[in-house]
């Protein structure tokens, strides 16, 4: 489904973080259906880490919105119990890389139970993950973990890139009777968009990408944190005559492969972006899909501008790490522009 | 010789003041197992066990005996890709299944097959897994059964999640969890005996200790006391009992269930054992365990020792035994016949049940092999 992202329109329309709208989604969740518990580290008193469950244990109580052991393994493994009884636990994984004991009871569990039962035990599990870098973060705090999940079936990956879509996306993974991993790119929490947090967007459907920026010359696939960076890289290519278009894909399981494959039929060229490393990464498997689907209107090879296949870096050494315009404009520059009219 | 460091002697110096007084959150003492396994069965304490029970538990135990060799016969003929059998454990299984009430949950571990048969399942359901034509062979909701679970100690966490989710619902529902001696060294034990404890979830915990994981024995698996005594780290009641004293287990496991119930939170419940077969029907013993060792443990056998007490006092005749192993008969008569009726199989149902609604990378390769099954049809 192609749309360009709608402007909230209403007179209510405030700056609002991503953040506050990813805090009133969960409100909103609990307020509408009591089986929804949120669960997970310091999300109690304290509102979590990055304060998105900020006043939800006192809104709703500690059996509502509840401090777990410190055990990521335990959380999600309690939280597929809670869901075989009927409710539908959101789990709050502290950072990414504090996700990675959890892999088991995801792997093994949470993505199988519905195929293992045939249907007979779907899991509704919302497992949120703070990911990404650009924040400054030390070691264990910014990793992009998505290439895992992504390769596990039975699990939606999900990830937002704008104040509304976060709040709707939100909704829609809480509400979905499937397990989903809602990644939200810890750096833009504190971004800024137009939103009015009483009349909220409608709640997306997972599984659409939405064309953030319409172009002629090229297409930009990219999710999450790398949306920005890819839209400030459209900006500035307008300087070198190209007119970018800017797919954000929003969820990448499912994939929406219907609106990459029509933008980059029309623009003939592609590159993938995303701060996750190249090799075995989403590009993989973006480049190649693209390549499967729209071979005869390729004017070049599909390129990817990846994080480098390193264990994240120190936080004085990250931004040579992480796709930025340049890097993002080098590669638009290689999509074999040469005898082009 | 100076006794004291200048900076220890600049420390008594100072005033500083006393920490806060700490006090132990629990007394450790009423939690502590009886190192001795709790016994019913040749002590003063079968004088009082109901007779209708010890006949059922007896009538089961034949029932499961019976059972766990036609399993293992079916995989020697190809009916199943293999089985880990309970043989010798059948106290255990059978215990656990009645001990519970109707609208309690069950989670049983791939060698507990006869706990989820002995609580009313289908035995054909039960050997779904270990068949191959599908991983669960039933719908949980039904008997309330949670899947056999194969990634040890991984269905503990879940226990608790769901005993937690009906305590929060104000439903009086009990989980009843069980796993291995070896599953015990796992992460997810630690994880999900902490989380019971800390929510004070109605859960009982159920380790049958059979001596071994696969090949390595408990001494290589652990240097606690005893795998009951885990349960104090936790703050939660730990139980030791005869794993093949069926009517000590029943004992045990239903005042473990009571105490759940009744709010009184979980316990860890370590019934020693033995596995008298190989681990499965694959595996070789005699690599790693001597003969002498399983004779010891026949003649400590479940059936022998519950055969015994009810002869004892009269409650079993030739007649009364003879019905019980004519039962058996009867339901590995029926297995046999339900597996050796070739299952059903639709490949399709390989892309049905990975999302509430199919991906359209999903339908593509359904498309795929559907034209690959109608290709091969035509063939
Ligand atoms: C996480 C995990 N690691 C390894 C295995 C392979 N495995 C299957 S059974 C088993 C031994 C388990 O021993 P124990 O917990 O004592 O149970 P028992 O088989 O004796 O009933 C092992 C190592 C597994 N199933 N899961
Ligand atoms: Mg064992």
């Amino acid at each position: 489904m192609t749309t360009v992202a709608d402007q909230p329109s209403t007179t209510a329309v405030k700056p609002a973080s991503m953040a506050q709208a990813l805090q009133r989604a969960l409100r909103d969740a609990l307020a509408a259906d009591p089986a929804v518990h949120v669960m997970g580290e310091d999300v109690g008193a304290l509102g979590g880490v990055f304060r998105i469950t900020d006043g939800l244990a006192k809104e709703f109580g500690e059996d509502r919105c509840t401090d777990t052991p410190l055990a990521e393994a335990g959380i999600l493994g309690a939280a597929v119990g809670m869901a075989m009884y009927g409710l539908r636990p959101v789990v709050e994984m502290q950072f990414d890389a504090f996700a990675y004991p959890a892999f088991e009871q995801l792997i093994s569990h949470v993505a199988r139970m519905r195929n293992r039962t045939k249907g007979a035990m779907p899991l509704p599990i919302t497992i949120r993950v703070p990911y990404g870098g650009g924040i400054g973060g030390v070691e264990h705090h910014s990793d992009s973990s998505e290439a895992y999940y992504m390769a596990t079936p039975g699990l939606h990956v999900v990830t937002p890139a704008t104040v509304a879509d976060a709040y709707g996306l939100l909704r829609a993974s809480i509400a979905s009777d499937d397990p989903v991993v809602f990644l939200e790119p810890k750096r833009l929490y504190w971004s800024k968009d137009s939103w009015n947090p009483d009349a909220p967007s409608t709640v997306e459907p997972i599984g659409r990408a939405v064309v953030r920026r319409t172009g002629r010359s090229a297409t930009l696939i990219t999710y999450g944190p790398s949306v920005p960076v890819c839209m400030e890289a459209a900006e500035a290519a307008r300087e070198e005559g190209w007119d970018l278009e800017v797919v954000d894909l929003r969820s990448l399981v499912p994939f929406d492969d219907a609106t990459v494959c029509e933008s980059v039929r029309r623009t003939g060229r592609a590159v993938v972006v995303h701060e996750s490393g190249g090799f075995g990464g989403p590009g993989s498997e973006i480049a190649a899909r693209v390549t499967e689907r729209c071979f005869h209107h390729l004017q070049a090879p599909v390129l990817r501008v990846a994080g480098f296949d390193i264990p994240y870096p120190p936080p004085m050494l990250e931004r040579h790490h992480l796709p930025g315009v340049d890097r993002i404009l080098d590669a638009v520059a290689r999509l074999q522009w040469e005898g082009d009219s | 010789m100076k006794n004291h460091s200048p900076v220890m002697e600049q420390r008594g110096t100072l005033s500083p003041s006393p920490p806060p007084a700490w006090t132990p959150r629990t007394d450790p003492a009423p939690l502590l197992p009886d190192p001795r396994p709790y016994r019913v069965l040749g002590t003063d304490a079968a004088e009082k066990a109901d007779p209708a029970l010890l006949l059922e538990l007896y009538d089961q135990l034949v029932r499961g005996r019976r059972y766990n060799a036609q399993a293992t016969a079916l995989t020697r003929q190809g009916r199943l890709a293999v089985y880990p059998s309970s043989t010798g454990q059948e106290a255990c299984e059978v215990a656990a299944a009645l001990a519970l009430e109707e609208r309690d949950w069950l989670f049983p571990s791939y060698r507990d097959t006869l706990a989820a048969v002995a609580r009313g399942l289908e035995p054909v359901q039960a050997l779904t897994l270990l068949r191959g034509d599908w991983h669960t062979g039933y719908d949980p909701h039904e008997h309330r059964i949670a899947p056999l679970c194969t990634p040890l100690a991984t269905q503990l966490p879940h226990a608790v999640g769901l005993a937690h989710a009906a305590r929060l619902k104000g439903d009086d529902v009990v989980a009843l969890a069980m796993v291995g001696d070896g599953g015990t060294s796992e992460g997810d034990f630690h994880e999900a005996l902490n989380f019971a404890a800390v929510w004070q979830a109605p859960v009982v915990f159920l380790v049958q200790n059979n001596g071994f994981a696969i090949s390595v024995p408990l001494a290589k698996q652990t240097a606690a006391p005893s795998l009951a005594h885990k349960a104090v780290g936790y703050g939660m009641p730990g139980r030791l009992v005869d794993g093949n004293d069926a009517a000590a287990v029943y004992e045990v496991i239903g005042d473990a269930v009571r105490h759940a119930r009744a709010g009184g939170g979980p316990t860890l419940v370590e019934a020693v054992t033995y596995r008298i077969e190989a681990h499965t029907n694959a595996d070789d013993a005699t690599r790693y365990r001597g003969a002498g060792e399983v004779e010891a443990w026949r003649a400590h056998d479940p059936i022998t020792l519950l055969e015994r007490e009810l002869t004892e006092r009269g409650l079993l005749d030739d007649a009364r035994r003879q019905s019980a192993y004519d039962a058996a008969e009867a339901l590995a008569a029926e297995l046999r016949d339900r597996m050796n009726e070739e299952p059903v199989l639709d490949p399709m149902d390989l892309f049905t049940h990975v999302y509430a609604e199919q991906t359209t990378q999903l339908r593509e390769q359904a498309a795929q092999l559907r034209a690959e099954l109608e290709a091969e049809a035509e063939r």
